[in-house]
């Protein structure tokens, strides 16, 4: 098995320079001559400028607001382990105006499973095997945007978004693979200034309670975002 | 080959959650000069299209609300994905297309064009970060990378990767050097060479196992495709010897898909 990798090995830089062929391989590592000696031949003739001229707008000349981060406070179900305050933050990049990615934060903390409650007994988790944290990279899309009126003068745009990712979840003592789906409302105060109303389901394996299972724990959050 | 149980996982999450907060308070610094942007900075552009649609949201179905004449000009106050909002003259703000844009001149009278990247930048990028996740000897695995291109053709990268698995967890830094053939093709095939460090411990239901670093190194093979803007689709798979400190090295398989940022 280990001389199947040292031939990989070794065939990997073969095929590496072989592919390119051997003029390409000389500028392959940015060695050697960059490029052919510039013309040596001035000519009198006066190069034509260009009637139009296309300017090119750099970047920072416009303010560019593709990027989303907001704080979020709300209600985590936890599977077994009862409810409690969620808060955390999120950073959105909005790629087009219909797709956008995004990565989380969140804190939760369990309370007692009923038999815990009941038995009166040895809690199953320490306090700080209580603590849950959950992080997830997400792709989400704007379904269902448009507009909410407030009496008759008032517009603002909204927006119906499905998200799903996935993520890790610590919890109980370990890291744990998880999943997300859900839906959120964005309700856009100032072209700046949006606020959120989330609906998500995180999913994981677990195998705390005796046998291994998959949990959903349901969350709904209340956040305020800053494009930027 | 011994079956592996990698698996992976981890015991690293609080410092990645503390790194995470830091950038994310980072950012939120970095937005608030932005808001105080002043007025004289705004661009002025004119309408050289027989007119300028105005629409309430930026996106194709916000309605239109207002459109503006041929010679008069607008402000551009910002720019959201392929929307700018505008100001007019007489102080309304609106919702412009990126294609209605392009139609106005600017003060001078050149033409405008707004900087957007496209395959060329694919291929000429210096920078790359991007999230993959997928499958790593049975266990799920979700990384995250940054690279740095040498020129079209090579790129170095720095990985850092968490491992979950049903019975450990873990966490993976490496660094390898990526080989593009053909960097201008929209789908560009790439092979890669690299090393690193692997740390894994058992989960805490299991009673046996004790917590090891190795050494890893890797070969794989993968395909960067160029999406839209600076968004790379990217598949690969790298096949990994852990050099174990037992008499028999570890091999492990590793599927991932995910995707990039180019800038």
């Amino acid at each position: 098995m280990e001389s199947r990798f040292r031939v990989l090995f070794l065939a990997l830089p073969i095929v590496l320079f072989g592919a390119t062929g051997c003029a390409a391989t000389k500028n392959l590592f940015g060695w050697g001559d960059k490029s052919a000696p510039p013309p040596t031949e001035v000519t009198d003739e006066q190069v034509v400028d260009p009637e139009v001229e296309r300017r090119e707008v750099k970047e920072p000349e416009i303010d560019t607001e593709d990027f989303e981060i907001s704080a979020f406070a709300g209600i985590m179900s936890i599977e077994d382990f009862g409810s409690d305050a969620v808060y955390g933050v999120r950073l959105a990049y909005h790629v087009t105006e219909g797709f956008f990615v995004e990565g989380a934060v969140g804190l939760t903390t369990a309370g007692l499973t009923s038999f815990e409650i009941l038995s009166g007994g040895a809690p199953i988790l320490s306090d700080s095997e209580r603590d849950l944290t959950y992080y997830s990279l997400n792709v989400g899309y704007n379904i269902l945007p448009g507009e909410a009126f407030i009496g008759q003068a008032r517009a603002y745009n909204t927006g119906l978004y499905l998200t799903a990712g996935l993520g890790s979840t610590e919890f109980a003592g370990d890291d744990r693979f998880s999943v997300n789906f859900g839906a959120g409302y964005r309700f856009v105060l100032t072209d700046s200034i949006a606020i959120h109303l989330n609906f998500r389901d995180h999913l994981y394996d677990i195998d705390v309670l005796g046998e291994e299972k998959t949990v959903h724990n349901l969350e709904g959050t209340l956040g305020l975002s800053v494009f930027f | 080959m011994s079956e592996l149980n990698i698996t992976i996982i981890l015991s690293t999450p609080r410092s990645i959650r503390f790194l995470l907060i830091a950038v994310f308070a980072f950012m939120a610094t970095t937005t608030i000069p932005k808001l105080a942007l002043a007025a004289d900075e705004y661009r002025t552009v004119s309408v050289a299209d027989p007119y300028l649609e105005m629409h309430t949201g930026p996106g194709r179905g916000y309605p239109r609300f207002h459109v503006v004449d041929r010679g008069n000009s607008v402000e551009i106050l910002k720019r959201r994905t392929d929307w700018f909002l505008v100001r007019t003259e007489k102080g309304k703000e609106g919702w412009v297309s990126k294609e209605q844009m392009e139609l106005t001149l600017q003060r001078d009278g050149s033409q405008i064009s707004f900087g957007h990247a496209n395959l060329e930048d694919f291929t000429n990028s210096k920078w790359e970060t991007g999230l993959l996740a997928g499958d790593f000897g049975g266990a799920n695995i979700i990384s995250a990378y940054g690279g740095y291109s040498l020129n079209p053709h090579v790129a170095v990268e720095v990985w850092g990767s968490q491992i979950l698995g049903n019975f450990s967890n873990g966490w993976m830094a490496s660094v390898n050097v990526v080989h593009e053939t053909w960097p201008d093709w929209r789908i560009s095939p790439f092979i890669t060479l690299g090393a690193g460090v692997i740390h894994t411990e058992p989960k805490s239901t299991i009673v046996q196992g004790e917590d090891r670093t190795d050494q890893v190194a890797h070969a794989g093979a993968g395909f960067r495709v160029y999406a839209t803007r600076r968004f790379i689709l990217r598949a690969e798979f790298k096949s990994y010897v852990v050099f174990t400190s037992r008499d028999e090295n570890e091999e492990v398989e590793e599927w991932k898909v995910g995707f990039a940022f180019f800038f």
